[in-house]
Formats: C-alpha cells, structure tokens, sequence
C-alpha cells in the first residue's frame, strides 16, 4: 500500500521531467503551419491561449530539413561549441590530472594552503572573477577570441578537486611498489594513477562537459562578437518567429549532454559525490 | 595555475579602493557609491530572497525523493535516471518551453481560464519570481539527490536493526535515525546548493532577458549591466563584497552544522 502511494508520488514527479521532454520532442515534427497556429498567441501576443497538442497532428520533417540545410548559422554555432567545450576539457585532463596526483601523492610545502585556496576558488561565483577575469584578458588581447572562453575555463580548479579524491583513494603500496621497481615518478603516474584514478577523470570531465555546453556567462561577458558565439547564448537570442527551428535547435543542442549523461550518468553520480565530500 | 587566478582578484581588491578615472586612492568611496546605489539594493534583495526561498525548497523536495527512492527500492533505476536528466539538459534547450509554458497566453494559463481563473503574466510580474524558483529546482533537484542519497547509503545499517529489534515504526527509525546521521550532509548540500544558485541567472537571463521584471532583478544581472558600461570600480567593489559574502556565509555554515554535530 505505502509503496503503491510512493510510486504514484514519484511518477508525479518523473512527469515534471518526462512532459517538457516529450513536448520538446513531439514538438519538432509539427510543421510550420501547425507550430504558428498553435502558437500565435504566444509569439504574436493575440488573443486565445497556446496549445500543444501531444502528438503533431500533421507531422512533418520539414522544420528539421530547413534547419539542416537552410540555416548554415546553426552548423557554425554548433561548431563553436564544440571549438570551446573540447579544448577546456583537454585543458582539465592535461593540466588537472597532474597537479590532483601532485595533491593526493607528494607532501610539498605550502600544499595545504594551495588546496585551501583551491577550494575557495572553486567555490567562488563567476561574477567574483568576473572583472579581474576581464582585465587580464583584455591586457593578453584575447576578447572577442574562443581563447577568453577556454583558458579560464581550463584552469577552473572543480575537476583538480575531484581527480584529487579520487587519487587519494589509490592505496600508497600500489605506487611504493612502482618506485621500488625503478618506475620514475612521472611514469608512476601515466602507468598506475591515470589507469587507476580513470573514474575520477571521467567523473570530471561529465560533470565539466555538462557545465560548459550550458556556460553563458563568461560567454555573454567575453564574446561580443556573435560569429563565436556558442550555442547557449545563440539559442538565447534566436527569433521567436521561427519558432519550428528553435525547438530543433534545443532538441540538437540537448543531445550531446544526454548521450553523455546516458554512457556517463554513473560518473556523474561519482562525481557530484565526489564534489560534496569535506576534506 | 591558481596563481593566474589568484593575482587577478588582488588587483581586483586594489582596484576596489582606488578610482578607475583617475587612479586615485578614494578609500571605502567604491563601496558606499554600490551600497547606496538602488539597482543594488534591489538586485541584494532579490537574490538574497531567492536564496531563502529555494534553497529550503530545494532540499526538502531533493531530500523527499531521496528518502522515497531509497524506500522504493525496486525501480530506482528508472526514477534515478529521470530525476538526474534536467542536469544533462542545456537551460537554453528548455527555455523556449518555459516561455510556451508560462507566458501571458501560454499554457497554464489556457489551463487555468479553463476553471474561469484570471490569467497572470508569469513572466512579466511578479509571479516571474515563482516561474525562476520553479525552473531552478527544476534543472537541480537531482543532483542534490544524489548527494542526499550518497548520505543515506553511508548510515550503518546495523542502527536500523536494532531499531527494529527494538520496535521502532518506520517514521519513528526517520525521525531518531535518518535525519539525525544526515546533518553532516545537510551541509554539504547546502553550501554546494548555495554556490550553484549563482548560475541561476542563466534561467533569468534566458526567461526574461537583461532587463527582466523588477521581482528577478539580480545581482548578476546588475554585474551583467555594470559590465556592459564598463563600470569597473563598481564590478571590483562588488565583487569584493560578494566574496566576503560567499565566504563569510560558508565559514558561518560550517560552524553551525559543526556545532549541531555536537563535535
């Protein structure tokens, strides 16, 4: 019986999230004629109320096709994405991995106080560095570059965090042992720690990918040029008088974070985890 | 590598002291100009107001379903899933549904002329606020979740069955058990919650634009409209202030979950 009400309760629940994805869905196949019918009070502001029907009642694929070969600024949008995303990823893995492993394995002087501003750090809100961020890029002559997205967002200290969990979980007479048998510290860590902490990595770079494919902010503040522009702050400003193409857009936009999130969602958990642990 | 943040936010500091024009040393002058400044004042209250508002929401509704998954065992795959979904999903892919949803001649108000109630702007009045709280927990209930589930799972289950042994009813093991070994937790979730509620603004900026209704004017958008008129003194103030804020409030958390720890 309690289990019978628990399950009710948490269908109601799952609906909030499964509606608004069905919608988005069954919304891109309703062709243009439908979609503005449907929709005309809403983007006109007219009289009546907007409707959406659960399954487009003349579906088409039409609005995917105009998407797909019609607006060439999606493709470059997308790409843009994808050119900022990428790159502070590959700066998590190449430049986080080795100062974690330096965290969880050496003893260096100063190493708790680093950590501590580590934290702080990762703790503070963009609009902190927002100026001071600003200043130094404009200084290096890199506003208006995809480099203002990238360098600060590679050097964001979160996945340093969580790789460092990780690491610390390695046994210490697993790497004694490497060291007895003659392994250089640097070999230690390509061998053992990058194998061995792999779902400390991975858990970084799910959680940083599903960050900055959503970033607006540094984006908005960074890049006034809108050829860079990626797709979030895009998506932001599309007209709503072509409404079809923004909803494939979001639809396009939603489905490399959702087939990370369905390979990686175990990751995830680690390393939203991971994240809440105090040291 | 944090060096390159680091000295930044010291000259941020400087900068906070000393006038931008002319490069002179003003004292607290940069602050009380942000303090007095109305469009602060407004956009301190509302974020502080939505901080009040949705951050207790948000952990008793994460923690509700936590506790149901964790008592409905069978599915948890399914509803675990569903529930970290929004997490995945780009604010500006649901937006566009939220402005359908919410808007003057959207859908619940198609729904509500339906039971002859009078239609309300969401977007455009006050009601915005509730609009924002709603699609914020929306995108991060989850991940509270998770983390709420990741302190249940690390109760010892032998509490439980002496509990059990003991007699206690299930609600008696929540109320003497659960919550009691959960307060650890409750810090994490909060300071965790508490610094992901800054990127709310992405959902205000995206429902509503730069300018949105006087009832979610916030502090970011504030930075936002500083920044676009270049106004550094102000941002290095600001920012200073914030910090502090940030800070202050996680250090204060600390020691009164610390002191509820009884540690």
């Amino acid at each position: 019986m309690k289990k019978i009400f628990i399950c009710l309760f948490l269908f109601m629940i799952a609906a909030f999230v499964w509606v608004p994805l069905w919608m988005l869905s069954s919304g891109t196949l309703m062709g243009p004629g439908e979609l503005s019918e449907n929709l005309a009070p809403v983007l006109e502001s007219g009289d009546g109320f907007a409707a959406w029907p659960i399954f487009a009642f003349y579906p088409t694929f039409q609005a995917y096709a105009e998407l797909l070969f019609d607006t060439p600024q999606f493709f470059n949008v997308f790409w843009n994405s994808c050119k900022q995303v990428f790159p502070i990823i590959l700066g998590h893995i190449v430049l986080g991995a080795p100062a974690a492993w330096a965290f969880a394995r050496f003893d260096f002087r100063g190493k708790k106080v680093l950590y501590t501003l580590y934290i702080v750090l990762m703790l503070m809100p963009f609009q902190v560095t927002m100026v001071s961020s600003y200043l130094v890029l404009n200084k290096l002559g890199l506003i208006d570059t995809a480099w203002a997205i990238i360098l600060p967002g590679a050097a964001s200290t979160l996945p340093v965090f969580i790789m460092t969990r990780f690491f610390m979980t390695i046994p210490g007479a697993v790497t004694e042992a490497a060291a007895v048998d003659g392994a250089s510290p640097i070999q230690t860590f390509l061998r053992l720690g990058i194998p061995l902490g792999a779902p400390g990595i991975l858990s970084a770079v799910v959680l940083g990918f599903l960050e900055y494919w959503n970033a607006m902010e540094a984006p908005q503040a960074f890049l006034k040029d809108q050829t860079l522009w990626p797709l979030s702050l895009y998506m932001a400003n599309i007209t709503a008088d072509n409404a079809g193409v923004s909803l494939i857009a979001s639809l396009i936009t939603l489905m490399p974070p959702l087939l990370i999130f369905m390979f990686g969602q175990k990751y995830l958990e680690q390393g939203i985890i991971s994240s809440g642990m105090k040291d | 590598m944090s060096v390159m943040v680091l000295i930044p936010l010291v000259d941020a500091l400087r900068r906070s002291f000393f006038s931008a024009v002319s490069n002179q040393f003003v004292g607290f002058q940069n602050y009380i100009s942000v303090l007095g400044n109305s469009a602060f004042q407004l956009a301190a209250s509302n974020t502080a107001k939505f901080i009040f508002v949705c951050i207790p929401l948000l952990l008793i509704i994460s923690l509700v379903v936590a506790l149901m998954l964790t008592t409905f065992q069978e599915k948890h795959g399914i509803f675990k899933t569903t529930f970290l979904m929004p997490m995945a999903i780009p604010v500006a892919s649901i937006v566009l549904l939220w402005r359908v949803i919410f808007h003057r001649n959207g859908l619940i108000n198609g729904l509500l002329s339906l039971l002859d109630v009078t239609s309300i702007d969401w977007i455009g009045s006050g009601a915005a606020f509730a609009v924002l709280v709603f699609a914020y927990i929306w995108k991060n209930f989850g991940y509270d979740m998770v983390l709420w589930l990741s302190g249940i799972s690390a109760i010892n289950p032998a509490l439980y069955e002496a509990a059990q042994i003991d007699g206690a009813g299930s609600i008696k093991r929540l109320i003497k058990i659960t919550l009691p070994n959960l307060l650890p937790t409750l810090f994490t979730v909060t300071v965790l919650s508490l610094l992901n509620s800054f990127k709310v603004f992405r959902e205000a900026y995206l429902i509503a634009g730069s300018y949105p209704d006087n009832s979610i004017y916030m502090l970011q958008h504030l930075f936002n409209n500083w920044y676009s008129s270049l106004d550094v003194d102000k941002m290095c103030a600001g920012a200073v202030m914030m910090a502090f804020i940030v800070f202050t409030l996680i250090m204060l958390l600390q020691k009164i979950m610390s002191g509820g720890d009884g540690s």
